[in-house]
């Protein structure tokens, strides 16, 4: 059976427990989604807090101190978020756009990118995901909401959450 | 009524003979999105390309006798499988581009035509009101909207009711054809619920008031006997691609004296009568809405679907369609936490069934089912406002055609009990 190269035991785990879910307070920026194809929707927060350097380049000045969510979707949209909230929450800004990158690069990559478990942790069975091209946008969604609110935080225009389709 | 051999029928589909995902059969139930194409259909397009192909209306050479001959036989045997006349049937792309053709000759008609005008009656503004259902695949109801917010018209619509039929009889929904409503646009057979709706009774409420009527015949007129006349629609519109045709080919219906009076949408060459640099004057219907040089292989196509389901029956075909439909609600109504969105009976219903299943999201769903062969479709299918009204976000559709078996609707049940096993809540 395929089913179970997609379906990895780590990401039914996440769906069935996700971690980080529910929206919290303070946020600094709120960035809402929507998968057009399914009508799958995520509203993301993030809250942003500074690591007290003195580096010029925010991206690597501020911290992720907390993502929250409210997702309703698929398994796959579900533990994507669980997983995401893992993975950035305690990076510098800079860091969490480079997981997401590697993340993004993988799932979009018809499976001929090998992940690096060191920088996506339980990310990687998401790898199965690559292989089911009608299922990347489920993977990506609340990543892409992660991303979006990340921008409108560090660019100071944060509380007003878009309505964009979740981009690829 | 003939019996029909549905095992033979099956011989003419290549595609239904193929495996998918590692060797499992094909159930092919998503024929509501895209219908599969026989061999004779194939062939059909294949000869013209190789014999007769060029640009039709045009040339004084034989192969454009030919063609042209080819395209306009095909323009009316597709008019008679539907009971109108040959000068009645326009072609487009698809049925959204038919439902936009009628969108935009009206907001032209708005604009810039005098009263004197014979366009002026379709004219519509700010007090005037177009009305829709909520159940509306999205190519008719953003086609409206966007007609509405261009013009100042007010879009209005009858609601659903919990058991997937069009709420007609409430104090709101008996006022909300009126005066001042201009246009009725309503789906003959939902494209989720399978819900068959009453055209007859819409058609008797819209005539009162001198209002037009068209009617999205996408997932009627593949599945069972339609006759556009008698049911006494003004426009209505089909895809090709639907109903065993080839893609890139529809249909827009439009009553002789309608189509007369109204002005173009897409405009240029072949459907013109008179080209002057100061202004032009356009060609009778059907021509003048078919600027540019037609798909031609995808009419002759369609015709051969037509001539297809023609000599099988659509008595026949709606027969079959019906037993399949009967063994898809009765299975699924079996097991537990699996709800179907819809009617759940067979009366004034086709074979679009669409369920949820209790804890496990569509797209999973789908995924298990594809890993077992069965090919449906999962989400909102074009139909966002009417899931809403379920309050759900997507459901898992398995939607029927002629040549789908009892045995491909039983892999379908067994397989929904596959994914509730898979994700445990079964």
């Amino acid at each position: 059976m395929q089913l179970n190269q997609m379906y990895q035991e780590i990401i039914l785990d996440h769906y069935r427990n996700p971690h980080g879910a529910g929206l919290r307070e303070p946020f600094d920026a709120e960035s809402f989604q929507v998968n057009p194809t399914c009508g799958d929707e995520v509203t993301l927060r993030v809250s942003l807090k500074s690591n007290g350097t003195a580096a010029t380049d925010t991206g690597d000045s501020l911290v992720v101190a907390d993502v929250s969510y409210d997702a309703l979707g698929c398994s796959i949209s579900q533990a994507a978020a669980s997983v995401l909230t893992d993975l950035v929450v305690g990076r510098s800004v800079a860091e969490s756009m480079r997981i997401l990158d590697a993340f993004q690069e993988m799932v979009q990559s018809r499976g001929t990118v090998e992940p690096d478990e060191d920088v996506l942790g339980d990310g990687v069975a998401f790898a199965g995901v690559a292989k089911y091209p009608a299922r990347v946008k489920c993977a990506l969604l609340g990543w892409m909401a992660f991303k979006d609110a990340v921008v409108r935080g560090t660019e100071g225009s944060g509380t007003a959450p878009g309505v964009n389709g979740a981009k690829q | 009524m003939t019996e029909l051999d549905v095992g033979k029928l099956r011989a003419d589909f290549p595609i239904l003979s193929r495996t998918v995902r590692d060797g499992k059969p094909l159930v092919y139930l998503d024929s509501g999105a895209t219908s599969q194409r026989p061999r004779q259909v194939l062939d059909a397009e294949r000869a013209f390309l190789e014999q007769h192909n060029a640009a039709v209306h045009r040339g004084a050479h034989q192969l454009a006798e030919e063609a042209t001959d080819a395209y306009e036989s095909a323009r009316a045997r597709i008019a008679r499988f539907v009971g109108v006349e040959p000068g009645e049937v326009v072609f487009v792309k698809n049925a959204t581009e038919g439902v936009n053709l009628v969108a935009y000759a009206i907001s032209n008609a708005s604009i810039g035509y005098g009263a004197g005008d014979p366009a002026s009656r379709f004219a519509v503004g700010p007090g005037d009101e177009i009305v829709v259902t909520e159940m509306e695949h999205h190519a008719n109801l953003v086609p409206w909207q966007e007609l509405c917010r261009r013009t100042g018209a007010t879009l209005r619509w009858f609601s659903v009711g919990a058991d997937g039929r069009l709420d007609l009889e409430s104090d709101e929904a008996r006022n909300l054809i009126n005066e001042r409503t201009k246009l009725v646009a309503f789906v003959h057979q939902s494209n989720v619920l399978g819900t068959v709706n009453p055209v007859e009774e819409l058609v008797r409420r819209a005539r009162e008031v001198g209002a037009l009527v068209l009617l999205d015949s996408c997932q009627s007129v593949p599945h069972g006997p339609v006759n556009l006349a008698a049911l006494g629609v003004d426009f209505a519109v089909f895809s090709g691609h639907k109903m065993l045709g080839p893609s890139g080919v529809g249909v827009l219906y439009g009553r002789e004296d309608l189509l007369a009076a109204m002005p173009p949408f897409l405009t240029g060459g072949s459907m013109i009568e008179l080209v002057r640099m100061e202004g032009s004057s356009y060609a009778p219907p059907p021509q003048r809405f078919e600027a540019g040089v037609p798909m031609t292989s995808q009419a002759v196509g369609l015709a051969a679907a037509v001539d297809y389901l023609t000599a099988i029956g659509m008595d026949v075909v709606a027969e079959h369609e019906r037993e399949l439909t009967s063994a898809a609600l009765a299975g699924l109504a079996e097991l537990p936490g699996v709800r179907i969105i819809g009617p759940t009976g067979l009366d004034d219903r086709g074979g679009a069934v669409s369920f949820v299943v209790d804890d496990v999201h569509a797209h999973d769903v789908g995924q298990v089912l594809d890993d077992e062969g069965v090919a449906v479709r999962v989400g909102h299918h074009c139909a966002w406002p009417l899931h809403r009204r379920f309050g759900v976000a997507a459901t898992v559709r398995a939607s029927f055609a002629v040549y789908n078996t009892v045995d491909e609707v039983r892999v379908l049940i067994d397989s929904v009990r596959t994914a509730q096993k898979f994700f445990g809540v079964a």
